[in-house]
């Protein structure tokens, strides 16, 4: 048994063999699995259709493009940074600590991975409003007023994104278990201490996939930022909110901004590969 | 256990490592552990005591509480009723509810899995529990490779876990566990992951390492030959009690109860090394294979399974053959065979031999209790083992 063994009792999928048959496929799922896979990649591929490659630059560098991208990208990496900060913590309690309700506030965690974004705008508006229960207070007593701000815009995309990261560090906390930590306090050092030296360090590869998909989440967000923070240009119009404003009029813009999310997700999937998407988590 | 009664009474300290003095005054005085725990449908209860450099062996079978018993001791469980101390140092005491967490108790662990740090090399790994006392990177490196070296390891310091066998990170995880110098070391069933080829190796090492250790020893196992060879005491336990305890020789040499018997299940004659053989105190000799060599006179034993014992009324022809002679003290039926317990020598009842032989033999030879016979068994089925004082 080697050093990197796998603890007992967790499935470990079998390699196949070299010069192995692959199990065979049967017929009838042939056909379906072909439809899936043009039915995902047909459109995207029909968006390249239908730009005009030598309109591409000057589409891209206009100044509606220019101020969404830079919108998105600042705002999706701030909704990244808070969803570590509030969501890595909460991934930690869920995975290590036991107490009544633990599985209805897992349940909740997962809340807004189902629940359509517009719902969760609605949701964020009504709580932090002018007359929200606390949207109220936050007005009154520190002349705060979050909705259609580009804060909004963060809020809207880290309710919607965090649950991805939380998920994530929440399956790799529990996969790996507790022995490491065990024998780290036999070597005298306290949680904290475990934490920082142990948990963490073997729980980057997740991290880095984790982030990738909540930055790549909170890139996309449209229903919530919409409903919770409008569509104001240069403040709260991200790059979706662009989109579906300018393919009202020019659709060659429109189409021109939707290939640079495609080409953003691309990116993600094939340089990042987060495990989750890959299936081998 | 009346002795240790007087730990507890006048300790009266709160739940921190330096907070309760000793109760005797005279330097450490090593584990004292009293445990009461429930799992399930079955309860552990039970009391030890282990002397600072003492090696315990608990012996059982699976899920007689073994393995409990460290969860108890290292505080990753919290027993229903206990008290443990350390050289007067309350770690547990459900009454005065003090538990002193697992890492302000100093234990060291040394498990069936090495667990080391997969992120860490393993220079680090041993570096850690120095680390986290506070000594800086450089010393705690310099040691840590010393500790490497006292496991034959030192040449493997800049590997990752991954890159090492078993039997490697074995040595490792031993060495990060005694580099942390714990006040008391626990082994949970050490050897019991490692191949055929790889085990006898490193329970030489457990041997030779915990001969120089001072702190109190626990060790979990179900293997009797790690008791012969590293435990002074031995506990046994089935069903989550103790149903014997005592000195190492005596527990297996002489078993009091039929479980014990069972497990135990090895014929140990004790003596002083000399090459290949163990010359035992009143001048007898007898011849087998080493297994870890030990220094000339260093004490060791044969051992060897009463399976393999034969038994003769005159001394039996051929070299290979060792002949002990016994007196015959006990005869019972077991399974197929009939085992006879022979003395060795009177004046010492606990180097009794068993052999099992066939009742064919047994009615051949007209075998009776009180009969002076020879015990023989061939030089190849004898391990000789270099042995703890116990």
């Amino acid at each position: 048994m080697r050093g990197s063994a796998p603890p007992l009792g967790r499935l470990v999928p079998r390699r196949a063999r070299e010069g192995e048959r692959p199990v065979g496929v049967p017929l009838p799922l042939r056909l379906p699995a072909l439809l899936a896979l043009a039915l995902i990649v047909l459109p995207v591929l029909g968006l390249f259709a239908r730009v005009d490659p030598a309109r591409l630059p000057t589409l891209l560098t206009g100044p509606a493009a220019l101020t969404a991208l830079g919108l998105s990208v600042r705002t999706a990496l701030a909704a990244t940074l808070l969803a570590l900060l509030l969501g890595g913590p909460l991934a930690v309690v869920l995975a290590r600590s036991r107490f009544p309700g633990l599985r209805f506030v897992r349940g909740c965690v997962l809340l807004p991975l189902v629940l359509p974004p517009v719902v969760g705008g609605l949701a964020l508006l009504y709580l932090l409003g002018r007359t929200g229960p606390l949207g109220g207070p936050l007005r009154d007593w520190f002349g705060l007023s979050l909705p259609y701000t580009t804060a909004a815009v963060v809020l809207a995309q880290t309710f919607v994104a965090m649950p991805f990261l939380v998920v994530s560090l929440e399956g790799a906390l529990r996969a790996a278990g507790t022995e490491y930590e065990r024998v780290s306090a036999t070597l005298g050092a306290g949680p904290w201490l475990t934490f920082r030296r142990v948990t963490l360090p073997m729980l980057l590869p997740a991290l880095g996939s984790g982030l990738v998909l909540t930055f790549a989440r909170a890139l996309g967000e449209f229903g919530a930022t919409i409903t919770f923070a409008g569509s104001l240009r240069g403040t709260t119009r991200t790059l979706p909110l662009a989109i579906y404003t300018e393919a009202q009029a020019d659709v060659d813009a429109a189409v021109a901004m939707s290939l640079l999310l495609v080409a953003i997700a691309l990116l993600v999937i094939l340089v990042a590969r987060p495990k989750a998407v890959e299936g081998r988590g | 256990m009346a002795e240790h009664t007087d730990d507890a009474t006048s300790a009266t300290g709160r739940s921190s490592r330096e907070a309760v003095a000793p109760a005797s005054g005279h330097g450490p005085t090593g584990l004292t552990a009293e445990v009461r725990l429930r799992r399930g449908d079955f309860t552990l209860d039970m009391a030890c005591r282990v002397r600072p450099g003492e090696v315990l062996a608990v012996l059982g079978p699976n899920g007689a509480g073994k393995s409990t018993l460290l969860t108890a001791l290292t505080g990753s469980v919290r027993p229903e009723r206990g008290r443990v101390s350390l050289d007067g140092r309350t770690w547990l005491d459900t009454e005065r509810r003090i538990d002193v967490p697992t890492h302000r108790r100093g234990v060291g662990l040394l498990a069936q899995r090495a667990v080391l740090f997969p992120h860490l090399t393993a220079l680090d790994n041993v570096a850690f529990g120095l680390r986290t006392a506070g000594v800086r990177r450089r010393p705690a490196r310099r040691a840590a490779l010393e500790w490497l070296r006292r496991t034959d390891t030192g040449e493997l310091s800049d590997r990752r876990p991954a890159e090492l066998s078993g039997g490697q990170a074995q040595r490792v995880a031993l060495a990060r566990a005694l580099a942390a110098d714990p006040e008391l070391l626990l082994l949970d069933e050490p050897l019991s992951a490692l191949d055929v080829a790889t085990a006898p190796a490193m329970r030489g090492l457990l041997r030779r390492v915990l001969g120089e250790q001072r702190s109190p020893c626990v060790l979990v196992t179900h293997d009797v030959l790690d008791a012969v060879v590293l435990a002074d005491r031995v506990v046994v336990l089935d069903r989550g009690g103790v149903v014997e305890q005592g000195r190492t020789r005596r527990v297996l040499a002489r078993p009091r109860t039929a479980f014990t018997a069972r497990i135990a299940g090895l014929n140990l004659v004790n003596g002083s090394a000399a090459g290949d053989s163990v010359e035992t105190p009143r001048g007898g000799v007898v011849h087998g294979g080493v297994v870890e060599p030990a220094g000339r006179g260093e004490p060791a034993a044969a051992v060897f399974p009463p399976t393999a014992v034969a038994v003769h009324r005159e001394v039996p022809e051929g070299s290979p053959r060792n002949a002990i002679p016994v007196r015959l003290v006990g005869m019972e039926p077991r399974g197929d065979a009939i085992r006879l317990r022979g003395e060795t020598d009177p004046s010492e009842p606990e180097t009794a031999l068993a052999a099992d032989v066939t009742p064919a033999a047994v009615a051949e030879l007209g075998l009776r209790v009180g009969d002076e016979v020879f015990f023989a068994v061939k030089a190849t089925e004898v391990a000789i083992h270099p042995v703890s004082d116990g």
